[in-house]
């Protein structure tokens, strides 16, 4: 895209003015965060590093049936945000949260609530394939196996069944269920780590980038199969690529410095974005 | 060079000055290489003499000299009664069953002295042996058996060649007269060489011809077995509280430094530490398997703890995430992931920290592992002795013959860390496999 000059001074000239006017300059959130049906809802929710805020009063509804795509420029605290969907982020020292995130109107944060089973209700897919260096089988029979959700071998193998083969990954890896997860290629792995989430049928799925260690074709199969997830779960989905978000996602968040910007219908988002700072990431100015 | 050179010169190409430094970088890496393959040879060449001397000074210890004689199982001596009674048989006088064989086979010494020094020939273990023989078979008595007796230390030193027969009488232990008499032996097929069995099978003597390893071997298998249970355990969970439970503040801090510093303590120390502590407020017996092993412990822990932390440290953080990620509490984070890929780093510090206790002495010497103790141990509170504190006590005896041994005792040690290491190792390759 082509920048004239005329085009830059009018923007710095439009920075300098609306930093005072606060309109699409501000850093309150653009849009609505609400949706009509929300799985997951997060008010205010503020996450520091140690003395560093990292994320400021970020408010998202995760409704129920939709994927939820997170975007943003690198370091803008999208994965932070997502990891404190299933308090992944009690793990790091020094991390603290405030507001307030509710799973079907429970406080995740609440003092009594356990972490543990919080997580089997929300899924992750984390960015790197990491597969239990173990078997295939072992690797989705684990968490059915600790929750205890199965009662017999032959139900617990019906679990693994269905998983891999909502993951897609059945008709590649039925004849070799005893070998090592790890042996599988980055595409296959990142699917068996899908298998893995939902072999103990979460609520929500989280994934953070979960295509960019891929190829296209991995990437495709796994887009593909958020499509398909998302007719029982309700899924986040943090990615740097906007095609993807573009593809699969029915809303689209835009982060930018620890700030939610903008919330909004995907389609509006890419096409009609309404805060300056997304128009510029997804019209490629910076980012 | 001038200026108006420079100028004139063409500006050089990056790959003529990479060229020109080529050689002296090529050359370099040659010399480091060939200094570490001299490091290599070197050290393997001392512990190639290491070993060539421990072997060329012990492989004699595993024959032991035996003489052949015909003894008759008078009854008159060892049961005038007849009655068969095991009590009588086990007090009788093998020792004059042992001197009437020697005067049947050498009739002319006479003389009360020589036949002093001829019946000095035999090993003054040779009676119990006679005696166990009577004992498991009583129907011995009134016959003649052609029996293979023990050799004097003296006699075993002559045949094994360290007591030169050429030097004058005066400059050796060993008479004319016994030197001739073993000779009379030899001739006749009656003294010979055999595998040493008694050196396997007992526990330490006065005599070098009785002096066995057992019980020193299976004083340091106790010892090891029981410092293995203690250190390893306790070692691991230390590891994996302070690395993954434990919050980081000044404590654990200090915990740290510690542990780093046990680590850096003169082995000594620990076994003072274990006479104060263990024996003289716990009242643990001394001299036993188990006190050694409480002091081991304490000063295996430290390799233990250093090393099963570096293990967990290399664990990747993915693989914690995953378990956590899928709703396994930390515990079983730790225990179904975490733990078994850590598990072949941490038997490698086990390995070293088993390898430094098994050869261990200064300690024990603290906590009377040096008594002088014949027994073989026979569970983890009878009193014993340790490989390392063995070699030491036969290293420090002045008889000829405890030369052989201590070398001897030396290889059966490094067998038994070989052995150990071995077994780690296979355990370890088992874990990594699971990878």
């Amino acid at each position: 895209m082509s920048t004239t000059v005329d085009d830059m001074s009018r923007r710095i000239g439009a920075m300098s003015s609306a930093e005072l006017a606060g309109g699409r300059e501000s850093r309150v959130t653009v849009g609505d965060v609400t949706c009509a049906n929300p799985r997951m809802v997060c008010r205010d929710v503020d996450v520091f590093y140690g003395s560093t805020q990292a994320i400021k009063g970020v408010s998202l509804d995760i409704g129920k049936n939709e994927v939820v795509s997170m975007i943003g420029p690198s370091g803008c605290g999208k994965s932070t945000f997502l990891r404190c969907l299933n308090r992944m982020n009690d793990t790091i020292d020094g991390c603290r949260v405030t507001g307030s995130i509710k799973l079907d109107g429970q406080d995740i944060y609440d003092k009594g609530l356990d972490p543990v089973p919080l997580r089997a209700q929300v899924g992750m897919v984390f960015q790197k394939p990491n597969p239990f260096p173990k078997s295939i089988y072992e690797n989705v029979a684990y968490g059915p196996r600790i929750h205890g959700l199965t009662n017999s071998k032959a139900e617990l193998d019906e679990v693994i069944e269905g998983s891999l083969q909502k993951a897609g990954l059945w008709n590649e890896v039925k004849d070799r269920l005893d070998k090592p997860g790890t042996g599988l290629s980055g595409g296959q792995q990142q699917r068996l780590c899908i298998a893995r989430t939902i072999a103990v049928s979460p609520e929500v799925i989280l994934m953070d980038e979960p295509c960019s260690a891929l190829d296209p074709i991995a990437t495709a199969i796994i887009e593909e199969l958020i499509d398909e997830l998302r007719a029982n779960y309700s899924i986040a989905i943090v990615t740097h690529s906007m095609q993807q978000a573009a593809r699969v996602s029915q809303r689209t968040a835009y982060f930018h410095l620890g700030d939610l910007i903008e919330v909004g219908e995907t389609n509006q988002i890419f096409t009609n974005p309404k805060h300056r700072l997304t128009e510029d990431y997804i019209t490629g100015r910076f980012g | 060079m001038s200026n108006s050179q420079a100028a004139g010169a063409p500006p050089k190409r990056t790959i003529d000055v990479v060229n020109a430094s080529l050689k002296r970088r090529y050359a370099r890496e040659r010399r480091f290489r060939l200094v570490g393959l001299a490091a290599v040879i070197l050290g393997l060449t001392f512990v190639g003499l290491l070993f060539a001397d421990i072997i060329a000074k012990g492989h004699t210890a595993f024959v032991q000299t035996y003489i052949q004689l015909p003894v008759t199982f008078e009854a008159q001596t060892l049961d005038p009664a007849g009655t068969r009674d095991p009590e009588t048989l086990a007090g009788a006088n093998y020792q004059a069953v042992i001197r009437d064989a020697l005067r049947s086979e050498f009739p002319q010494v006479t003389e009360r002295r020589a036949t002093r020094a001829l019946a000095s020939m035999i090993s003054v273990g040779a009676p119990s042996h006679l005696r166990d023989m009577v004992l498991a078979n009583p129907d011995l008595i009134g016959t003649t058996r052609e029996v293979w007796l023990l050799a004097d230390d003296d006699i075993d030193m002559l045949m094994k060649g360290h007591i030169d027969r050429n030097l004058p009488e005066s400059e050796r232990r060993v008479k004319d007269q016994t030197v001739a008499w073993v000779e009379q032996l030899e001739s006749r097929g009656r003294i010979e060489k055999r595998f040493n069995t008694i050196f396997f099978t007992t526990g330490t003597s006065r005599e070098p011809e009785l002096a066995g390893i057992a019980g020193a071997l299976m004083g340091s298998f106790y010892t090891l077995v029981l410092t293995l249970l203690i250190s390893f355990p306790i070692g691991v969970g230390a590891a994996l509280y302070l690395e993954e439970f434990a919050p980081k503040n000044r404590w654990t801090d200090l915990i740290e430094v510690n542990i780093n510093n046990l680590a850096a303590v003169p082995s000594i120390v620990f076994g003072l530490l274990g006479l104060a502590v263990f024996i003289s407020i716990f009242g643990v017996p001394r001299s036993t398997p188990l006190v050694a092993a409480l002091v081991l412990s304490l000063m295996t822990l430290p390799t233990i703890i250093i090393a099963s932390r570096a293990a967990l440290k290399s664990v990747p953080p993915s693989i914690r995430e995953a378990a956590l990620g899928v709703g396994a509490s930390p515990l079983q984070t730790q225990m179904h992931h975490v733990l078994p890929l850590a598990m072949p780093g941490m038997l490698t510090g086990t390995i070293i920290g088993m390898a430094q206790a098994l050869g261990e002495t200064a300690p024990l010497l603290m906590i009377g592992m040096i008594a002088f103790i014949v027994d073989i141990p026979s569970g983890f509170t009878s009193p014993t002795t340790v490989l390392p504190v063995q070699i030491f006590l036969w290293a420090d005896s002045p008889e000829r013959a405890f030369v052989e041994r201590t070398s001897a005792a030396i290889m059966v040690l490094l067998a038994f860390l070989i052995l150990m290491n071995l077994g780690a190792v296979l355990l370890r390759r088992r874990f990594e496999r699971r990878w």
